[in-house]
């Protein structure tokens, strides 16, 4: 715990503060936090699914046949909270389909398809912002333009997290290069080998916020990474290490340790004075803003059951096949996952593709897994939960089916850490319950919504038709004047209209419940707008 | 592609190795050196109560798994049965009849544990309720403990555990010191009248070597991170707390705390059995709460009851209130306002 260049901010101070439980996981990654990178081969085929990201799908803006340079716009997004994405190598799209993503029940999802044509030619990179003038709605445009997403957690687009940041005028951006999960090295990589870009890009990161604090937090076994940090001209930022404990690198537990102040629930970073990018975001974004480069590469950790555990710098796109028959597999009978063991996505088709959040791709040999026993109420989870909860309780809830109690036990301030299962003596799968009470509720809510839209429309349609004559029809004194309630003169459905409807919304409540999660596709949501 | 909805594929996928049935035996090593003093002071009678109160326990386990059709292996020996049966045995008289033990045993575990619904759903600590059962229906049989001082090891302890008539018992069963101390304050005697027959009385029984023991055990628990410190912690601090409160008001008529924590099941209790992590409460504060009532009703018990020993009653007390201090002591949610 230890604080270079401390200033005795207005929000960081030199000291520390814990976070509620968490567990100390072996690291498995000694090995490749002291080793270089490589580039991964170019596949033959690049695969890029429209919806990679928190938000709307990107929309795609071209077509079979094409023929694209790296670095050219593919799909553009299509709307705030999206998305652009570009070609990672030269070469003509072959396929816009349906095919498998990064998804635990293995869904499909729109996808681009690039086959490369093995000359890797580039595009001309956009010009370089002259950092000096450029103001932040620039380097918001600029870095929306290179298509860049969080690369460590859910994939939000960084312009939209910065465009909040500076309209709510936060002070601090943290950097994040806490890699909490086992495995991982990636992160811990990129910044030994290119600490001068990230904190290039935690400057730009800066001054696109108007943040007057900048804080890069490592952990405190990432020794080489802190001396090629320290050995940069940091200009007032911090770097900071937390103790290797999992789920540090979580985005509430790393702002509890910085500030001591906590995301409220329900609530974003920037309720709580703060904007955090990860590490390996900074440096993409410095390469958008210096260099005009789009982010069509990454870095990530193969590791686990392979032959040659390995950093590898890999285009977006490629498929993890791939990557593992590059590293080489070395047992036979594994789990493959995408991210970490805590919180990756196990993979039921390893042909999917890599995207701009994949810093993980594992091979776990299969285990004997012991079956799972009841509940001894032993505690341990609530030991560990970093949100403290009582996971004990919300697991008895969950299963009962009991969506009230649920509630009343915050489930969803869960981060999913897995923390609580990891220790679980029972072995219970608890975030698995968890996700599904989630994904009940959510489908639940969903239905209320769409029923209480329907609900005003259907009044709005009688308050129309009184209007238009109804006097004589008695429908009047029927009808609640509510004007203000309802949405706006919308196309007024008809019964046929509004049966199909609940039709649908029932069967995509339906579709939910059968797959746990919500389909990631643009088929959802069209009603509501 | 498709999985079927039971597989199970959410993440984590690493998990640390802790087992319900590791647990356990770490909980039956560290009753070993309790065990073992237990025998020295008291006899070979400690040992047969312990075998008879596990394989009865064993057995009724089974039993209700297969009349419940449920897998054998992964419940039979979790050592979750085993763990009730020891303790069961070791609260049992040395010298009781086997039919008690076996009846406790037998009721423990079909009627507290799987009438109830199994491992992980009894409201009450099975052992104790068992123990409560024989205390309530045959008080008598109950105070079959060594006299003290006795040859323990010479005295035909077969013959009382597996009497042919029922004669033998009595012949070598007499007070322990807790009985005797708390008969004689009843008996408006005085502390001062009764301290060197209760002497005389601790030396031999050895309850407080016996203690000493389950408190190292209790201590190996902890440090293995098995338990946690609020109970033991909350339930030394509430005997202490009320006997010294009692003993400052009327040294004559109340023991000190000293001989509450050196005699009878104190530290057994304290460490190994309100610890009992399905039927005491889970948050850390509850369980804090948990310990300091246990610990103050078993001093009441033990001064105003007529029972040999408060800790299996102060137990059962406190387990029908464990879901409620549970309820009402939940810690605050990250980044909620609000206590619930």
């Amino acid at each position: 715990m230890e604080v270079a260049h401390a200033r005795g901010g207005e929000r960081v101070s030199a000291v520390l503060r814990g976070f509620h439980g968490g567990v100390r996981v072996p690291r498995s990654k000694e090995a490749l936090q002291g080793a270089g990178s490589r580039s991964a081969a170019l596949p033959p085929l690049l695969i890029y699914p429209l919806q990679a990201h928190v938000g709307t799908p990107a929309r795609p803006v071209v077509d079979v046949g094409r023929k694209v340079c790296r670095g050219e716009l593919l799909a553009v997004p299509s709307s705030y909270v999206s998305q652009a994405i570009h070609a990672g190598t030269s070469g003509i799209i072959v396929e816009i389909a349906e095919r498998a993503v990064i998804h635990p029940g293995g869904i499909t999802d729109t996808c681009i398809v690039l086959q490369a044509d093995g000359e890797d030619r580039r595009l001309e990179p956009a010009p370089p912002l002259d950092l000096g003038r450029a103001t932040p709605e620039a380097l918001l445009a600029r870095i929306a333009e290179a298509g860049i997403v969080g690369m460590g957690g859910a994939g939000f687009p960084s312009h939209v997290k910065l465009c909040e940041g500076l309209s709510n005028a936060v002070r601090l951006l943290i950097i994040n290069a806490v890699e909490c999960e086992p495995y991982i090295a990636c992160d811990d990589c990129m910044i030994r080998e290119r600490a001068a870009d990230v904190v290039l890009g935690a400057r730009i990161l800066m001054q696109a916020l108007a943040a007057s604090q900048c804080v890069i937090a490592l952990e405190d076994d990432m020794q080489l990474a802190w001396d090629a940090l320290s050995s940069c001209d940091l200009a007032g930022a911090q770097i900071v290490r937390v103790p290797a404990i999992y789920p540090a690198g979580g985005e509430k537990q790393l702002i509890r340790m910085i500030t001591g102040a906590e995301v409220p629930a329900h609530g974003l970073p920037i309720d709580a004075g703060v904007v955090m990018h990860n590490a390996a975001t900074a440096a993409a974004v410095a390469d958008a803003v210096v260099r005009g480069l789009p982010m069509t590469e990454r870095l990530l950790t193969v590791a686990g059951a392979v032959r040659t555990p390995a950093n590898l710098r890999v285009r977006i796109g490629t498929p993890i096949a791939h990557l593992l028959d590059g590293c080489g597999r070395s047992a036979a009978d594994a789990r493959v996952i995408a991210g970490g063991p805590m919180m990756g996505t196990r993979l039921i088709d390893e042909s999917v593709p890599v995207v701009k959040t994949t810093n993980c791709v594992l091979r776990l040999p299969a285990g004997s897994e012991q079956p799972a026993v009841p509940c001894i109420r032993c505690g341990d989870c609530v030991e560990v939960c970093p949100a403290q909860l009582q996971p004990q309780a919300l697991y008895e809830v969950a299963r009962a089916g009991d969506w009230d109690g649920v509630r009343e036990l915050h489930l969803f301030d869960c981060i999913e850490c897995g923390a609580c299962a990891y220790v679980c003596p029972s072995r219970l799968p608890l975030v698995h319950y968890y996700r599904h009470a989630k994904s009940e509720i959510e489908a639940l809510e969903l239905e209320q919504r769409r029923a209480a839209e329907l609900r005003s429309r259907y009044d709005a349609r009688l308050r129309r038709l009184a209007q238009a004559g109804g006097a004589a029809a008695g429908l009047e004194g029927q009808v609640e004047p509510d004007a203000g309630e309802g949405p706006a003169p919308a196309p007024a459905p008809d019964r046929a209209t509004m049966q199909a409807e609940i039709a649908a919304a029932i069967a995509r409540a339906k579709a939910r419940r059968a797959a746990y999660t919500p389909p990631a596709a643009g088929g959802d949501g069209d009603g509501t707008r | 592609m498709q999985r079927d909805a039971e597989t199970v594929i959410s993440s984590p996928h690493i998990h640390s190795g802790a087992s319900v049935g590791g647990v356990m035996r770490r909980v039956l090593m560290a009753l070993l050196p309790g065990v073992i003093v237990s025998v020295w002071f008291l006899g070979p009678g400690v040992l047969l109560q312990i075998a008879i109160a596990t394989l009865a326990a064993l057995a009724a386990e089974a039993a209700m798994l297969s009349v419940r059709g449920l897998a054998m292996r992964p419940f039979l020996f979790d050592g979750t049965a085993a763990v009730a049966g020891v303790l069961l045995g070791l609260a049992m008289p040395p010298l009781a009849p086997w039919w008690l033990g076996t009846l406790a045993a037998v009721f423990a575990m079909v009627v507290v544990k799987h009438a109830y619904g199994g491992v992980g759903h009894n409201l009450f600590n099975p052992a104790m309720a068992g123990y409560a059962l024989l205390l309530v229906c045959f008080p008598f049989a109950m105070k079959a403990w060594p006299v003290p001082g006795a040859a323990v090891w010479t005295a035909d302890v077969l013959g009382a555990v597996f009497p042919v008539d029922g004669s033998r018992v009595d012949a070598v069963s007499g007070a322990t010191a807790l009985s005797f101390v708390r008969d004689g304050l009843q008996g408006m005697k005085m502390l001062s009248e009764l301290r060197p027959a209760e002497a005389a009385g601790l030396a031999a029984g050895g309850a407080a070597w016996v203690n000493a023991a389950f408190l190292g055990g209790g201590l190996v628990l902890l440090a293995a991170g098995v338990i946690r410190w609020q109970i033991p912690a909350g339930f030394l601090a509430g005997l202490i707390a009320v006997s010294l409160l009692l003993h400052l008001g009327d040294a004559q008529r109340h023991a000190s705390p000293l001989f509450h924590l050196m005699n009878g099941a104190t530290m057994l209790g304290a460490f190994f059995i309100a610890t009992d992590p399905v039927s005491s409460p889970v948050t850390p504060r509850g369980r804090l709460v948990f310990g300091l009532l246990a610990g103050a009703v078993v001093v009441l018990i033990r001064r105003f009851g007529q029972y040999p020993d408060g800790v299996a009653f102060a137990v059962l007390l406190m387990n029908a209130a464990a879901p409620l201090i549970d309820r009402y002591t939940r810690p605050r949610v990250y980044g909620e306002r609000d206590g619930r």
